[in-house]
């Protein structure tokens, strides 16, 4: 009977390049969330729009990131950007585009999701609501801002945040542009030491440690808010 | 102050409001009842352009209501409105809810809109409850702060769009007499409402309305004591005969 002789020490001493790894990964996380709300918010308010033209696009948009894999979305930018860039002073072909490529694209990927959860956030408000400001002079803007979109978000925290998480699990797949994100960086160790086995077995718990943590957060945030 | 004429409004082929006329002068004290489902709610949300129309014209204060050219914000913000159901901003405190569009709209400075918030909070006589949020209140009370955040905007005159028609029986009489007082000062007043105590007691003038057209608009001891129309005596009679 073959048995594995698991051996753990190659870890410790590659903590510090796991956490630059971490980090990486967590910045493509919050800049996808940060574009993804904030650019999902106005695509959900051109796909409610009446101007046909801007709903059509917000539609267009929203079902082309939606019908596509991520993985080919983030091989798209990270061929297709340093190539737009070539001409903007001192970038050149040597400068290492490839963590930017990955925030503009998980950026705009997620975008399609969020302003799918705000879409719903949106409509989910009832329209006296909507009314009820433009009754007391408010223009659509403010009616939105201080009335609708604040309802809204609240309600959807929930899904957004569960939108997040698995956001931050998806953000290993810039492993295809062989960028050290913490999935990346536990491969690269693993790799050089021949301990493969034992770095994806601690990436994977340090995944669900995180993940299990903040989806439970979001099962009792719902729960109080529901109270 | 306000003219409705030859108001007409259609969802595809359903005629909601059928050639509507009407004039409302300062100070008039208008109460509109008929059957559910006559047009009376669209037409009052006609005046603030809640509602569009198709036809005729409405003129508020001088301002055409249906022109395209009309800054409609500027015009809503002189016309406060009560609905059905309150819709005050469950996320804001009672105090919020009165300051929101005072700060917003009018651009009022913060000592400005909440000297303005308080006062009228203590009018309708909700003062303790202004760091209460709406669902802390009870549907009577929430009617009241909806009429003093109407209020907090100096409306030159106030639509009230059933105001009393999604209260409990025993909450009924806080709000009418808020707008009793209102029309006692001399508020501009256009009410949907079927209560007919408040009609005989404050209204100028009662106008009936079945499947979208004024079918009546009489001074109210007239439309008591003998309405015209063979629809508005059976309405009335079914719904003063208990």
């Amino acid at each position: 009977m073959m048995s594995y002789d698991f051996d753990w020490s190659s870890i410790p001493g590659a903590l510090p390049f796991l956490w630059q790894g971490m980090q990486v990964t967590l910045q493509i996380t919050l800049m996808a969330i940060l574009v993804g709300i904030v650019w999902g918010t106005l695509l959900a308010m051109m796909r409610l729009s009446k101007q046909r033209w801007l709903s059509w696009f917000a539609a267009g948009y929203i079902n082309l990131f939606r019908s596509i894999p991520l993985l080919l979305v983030l091989l798209w930018f990270f061929l297709i950007l340093p190539r737009l860039l070539e001409g903007v002073p001192g970038i050149t072909p040597g400068t290492d585009l490839r963590l930017s490529s990955a925030m503009v694209g998980f950026a705009l990927f997620e975008s399609a999701y969020y302003a799918e959860i705000i879409r719903a956030g949106i409509l989910s408000i009832p329209k006296g609501q909507q009314a009820a400001a433009f009754a007391l002079g408010m223009n659509y803007r403010a009616a939105m801002r201080f009335v609708v979109l604040p309802q809204a978000l609240r309600n959807m925290l929930p899904l957004l945040l569960t939108q997040a998480i698995i956001l931050f699990q998806d953000t290993s797949l810039v492993y295809v542009s062989a960028l050290a994100d913490f999935f990346g960086a536990a491969y690269k160790v693993g790799d050089r030491d021949g301990r493969l086995v034992e770095l994806l077995l601690f990436a994977g718990a340090v995944y669900f440690i995180l993940c299990y943590s903040a989806s439970s957060l979001v099962n009792y945030l719902s729960k109080r808010m529901k109270a | 102050m306000i003219s409705i004429r030859n108001v007409s409004k259609h969802y595809g082929h359903f005629q909601v409001l059928k050639d509507c006329s009407t004039e409302v002068t300062k100070g008039e004290v208008i109460v509109v009842c008929g059957p559910s489902g006559s047009g009376k709610s669209t037409l009052i949300k006609c005046i603030n352009a809640l509602e569009p129309f198709q036809q005729g014209e409405i003129v508020v204060n001088g301002i055409s209501v249906g022109d395209s050219k009309t800054n409609l914000p500027k015009l809503r913000a002189q016309v406060g409105m009560v609905f059905q159901h309150f819709e005050l901003f469950p996320h804001m405190s009672i105090m919020e809810n009165l300051m929101l569009a005072q700060r917003v709209v009018l651009g009022r400075s913060p000592d400005e809109a909440q000297h303005k918030a308080s006062s009228l909070l203590e009018r309708v006589g909700l003062k303790a409850h202004g760091l209460k949020y709406p669902g802390q209140l009870s549907g009577g009370q929430q009617q009241r702060v909806a009429i003093a955040r109407a209020l907090c905007m100096d409306p030159i005159c106030m639509l009230f769009d059933e105001p009393t028609s999604a209260l409990d029986p025993e909450m009924i009489n806080e709000v009418l007499d808020v707008m009793v007082e209102l029309a006692q000062e001399g508020m501009t007043m256009l009410c949907v409402s079927h209560e007919m105590g408040f009609a005989r007691k404050v209204a100028n003038r009662v106008i009936f309305m079945d499947q979208g057209m004024i079918v009546e608009d009489a001074p109210s001891e007239e439309f008591f004591g003998k309405p015209r129309s063979e629809r508005a005596q059976l309405f009335l009679s079914k719904i003063l005969s208990h």
